[in-house]
């Protein structure tokens, strides 16, 4: 496969393990155990039975009527969102903490943003028994309050992240920061496709599973296990990464990323990374991510808090930079217009996240017998108080 | 032109402290001033910070100074400029530590050649990666004498601490403790049994002992170990706090060697 990860650590110029020393024994523990551990029967066994029996994989992949009349096409829904806890992320984590299981660790911290990933974690973390900390942007918290209490509920600590635009990125500092502290019993699990090397190829595979479904059920309701088009939202890139992974040799494939423009691309508020982004490093890889001329990293906006982040996987710079992929960005008005859109034609109010993927649709002109895949990768439970206070609808 | 630091810890040289600060903070042009303060106060090694958005191994008071440096203005190009100035009238060894991503963004050869034409001695990056640095950088730092120091901490093994020690040529960064910075009144006894491990491996370079070193006692118990230490967040609070950086800084130097109280 040409766009997967080299011995090295790296996808084409991207990738890597940019970590302070303090991070280098655990990090290389990972690096060194991952692909024995991930690849052990036993433990393969214990992914799907979880995967099938708790998470409720696989997902349906849902053929979209009445939104499939709105952009002339073929439209179906990877269901994402119906996955326990309410998004893909979960996926992940169940992979994680069976790994984690493994190395013998104890406690668990994540970052989160959208606060997905938070419960996702805080979530395998009740079902196995560990500690959990989660770190979250202040801003984060506030919007997102729902999923903080779901957190809570879950038995997890919530600790805001203070510094910065109190975001995603923040947290993610902070998470990294708890990790040097307490390096030898503790398991990070990073929610998206960023960070050093192993996690973007890890994070990926443990995604994967949605290409894999969307594949076999694609061939069971057209005979072709090939779409024409898929779509993604890409916030770090891990939804987007498990969407297009088993597409991604077959170039016939139209493989396209949407990212948050925020208030615009020009409007100094945005987090379309590609569009404003050039190569750099943050959170232990290299990748593109927006900063100023002098390396320092920019505060992204987007409406969306798991898309509020100034990078992108590392996997996903190579994919952009080669042109595998193609990036395209919605604002937020877009987006919630989309989120919108998708309530009132098939009665699914998406995560805001998922929105942007939807509002990627009308961007393309299709032909009526093109088969598009949109990953819906969450509900919007926990959007609604953004859904209210925007208030079209 | 020889190398400040290789000159300084020649001759199993003893007690060595080197200073910490960023760059730009409290104020723009403090820079300058402090470094010269260290200097003639007496301080063995200047260690200047280029600020970054987001340091990810060092606690709040040294996050707080970067962000108020970089509110200031600061930036690597300016600090180059800075290091030229602090050489008219310092002559003790300059190190520069940062991230990497700014170091990048100038251009890591560029910078390589400017910060040593500058009269910078040695820098540290903590999270460019050894292979990266091996691979790609350490000829062109060395033919510009300017030296690279690695970190290690309690959790690095011994095979990799002897790999460190065999691609340094000045010192070793030796992290007190499995944290990120930030002062601390003293060290745990498992801290005084690493510094002992690190010691009893008899490395072909010295090393600096730096996180947590706050006070004399903190001081005076590393330099039993290592051959100098590095003290941080300590002086960046001092620095917040102070309304003559000339005196406050002599007299901090001063009871950090002498155990003065100040
Ligand atoms: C529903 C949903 N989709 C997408 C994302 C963005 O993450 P990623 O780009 O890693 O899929 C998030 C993150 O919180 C999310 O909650």
């Amino acid at each position: 496969m040409k766009y997967t990860v080299n011995a090295k650590g790296y996808y084409g110029q991207f990738g890597g393990a940019f970590i302070p020393e303090m991070l280098y024994p655990n990090v290389e523990e990972l690096r060194t155990k991952y692909l024995q551990i991930i690849n052990d029967p036993e433990y393969q066994r214990d992914f799907h039975k979880l995967l099938k029996d708790y998470v409720g994989r696989p997902t349906p992949l849902y053929l979209a009527k009445r939104l499939s009349n709105i952009y002339n096409a073929t439209i179906y829904l990877k269901r994402e969102d119906l996955c326990h806890t309410g998004s893909h992320k979960i996926n992940n984590t169940i992979g994680q903490i069976l790994l984690a299981q493994r190395l013998g660790k104890q406690k668990i911290i994540a970052e989160t943003g959208a606060g997905q990933h938070g419960v996702a974690t805080a979530t395998v973390c009740a079902l196995m028994g560990m500690e959990c900390v989660v770190y979250m942007g202040k801003v984060d918290m506030e919007r997102q309050r729902p999923n903080v209490e779901r957190m809570r509920i879950l038995g997890a600590t919530v600790i805001p992240a203070l510094s910065g635009s109190m975001t995603l990125k923040d947290a993610t500092n902070e998470a990294m920061r708890h990790w040097i502290n307490n390096p030898t019993e503790t398991h990070y699990i990073i929610g998206s496709v960023v960070g050093p090397h192993p996690y973007p190829d890890m994070v990926s595979k443990f995604q994967s599973i949605i290409s894999e479904e969307i594949k076999k059920q694609l061939q069971e309701e057209i005979g072709n296990s090939f779409p024409d088009y898929v779509f993604a939202c890409v916030g770090g890139g891990s939804n987007a990464a498990g969407a297009f992974y088993h597409f991604l040799d077959d170039e016939h494939v139209n493989l396209v990323a949407v990212e948050a423009a925020g208030k615009g691309l020009t409007s100094g508020e945005s987090a379309a990374t590609t569009a404003l982004g050039k190569p750099g490093v943050l959170h232990g890889s290299k990748t593109i991510l927006m900063q100023t001329d002098d390396g320092q990293v920019v505060e992204p906006h987007s409406i969306s808090a798991g898309l509020d982040y100034p990078g992108i996987g590392p996997m996903h710079a190579h994919l952009f930079e080669g042109g595998r992929v193609k990036f395209i960005s919605a604002t937020d008005d877009e987006s919630l217009k989309a989120g919108i859109e998708l309530s009132r034609a098939e009665g699914i109010i998406p995560a805001l996240e998922s929105a942007h993927a939807l509002a990627g649709l009308s961007q393309f002109k299709f032909e009526k017998d093109d088969v598009v895949v949109v990953n819906l990768s969450g509900r919007g439970d926990k959007d609604l108080e953004t859904y209210i206070k925007w208030g079209k609808y | 032109m020889k190398n400040r630091i290789k000159t300084l810890l020649s001759n199993n040289k003893k007690g060595i402290l080197s200073m910490y600060f960023t760059a730009g903070f409290p104020a723009l042009k403090d820079t300058v001033t402090i470094a010269e303060s260290l200097a003639s106060a007496g301080a063995d090694i200047i260690e200047i910070g280029i600020p970054y958005s987001d340091p990810v191994a060092d606690g709040p008071t040294i996050q707080a100074s970067n962000t108020v440096a970089l509110k200031n203005g600061m930036r690597l190009s300016m600090l180059i400029e800075q290091v030229k100035q602090i050489r008219k009238t310092v002559d003790i060894p300059i190190i520069l530590m940062g991230y990497i991503n700014p170091v990048l963004q100038y251009g890591i050869e560029k910078f390589a050649k400017d910060a040593a034409e500058a009269g910078v001695d040695g820098v540290i990056l903590p999270d460019m990666p050894m292979d990266e640095y091996l691979e790609h950088y350490k000829k062109l730092f060395d033919s510009l004498n300017l030296s690279n120091t690695f970190l290690i901490s309690p959790t690095t093994s011994e095979e990799r601490i002897r790999k460190i020690d065999q691609v340094t040529d000045g010192f070793i960064y030796a992290v007190s403790a499995s944290s990120i910075t930030g002062a601390k009144g003293k060290f745990e006894k498992q801290q005084l049994d690493y510094f002992d491990r690190i010691k009893n491996m008899k490395l072909r370079n010295p090393y600096l002992i730096g996180f947590g070193i706050s006070n004399h006692d903190t001081f005076s118990m590393a330099t039993k170990y290592g051959a100098g230490a590095i003290v941080g967040s300590a002086f960046v609070d001092l620095l917040k706090n102070s309304k003559d950086l000339k005196r406050d800084i002599s007299a901090f130097v001063k009871s950090l060697k002498n155990g003065q109280s100040h």
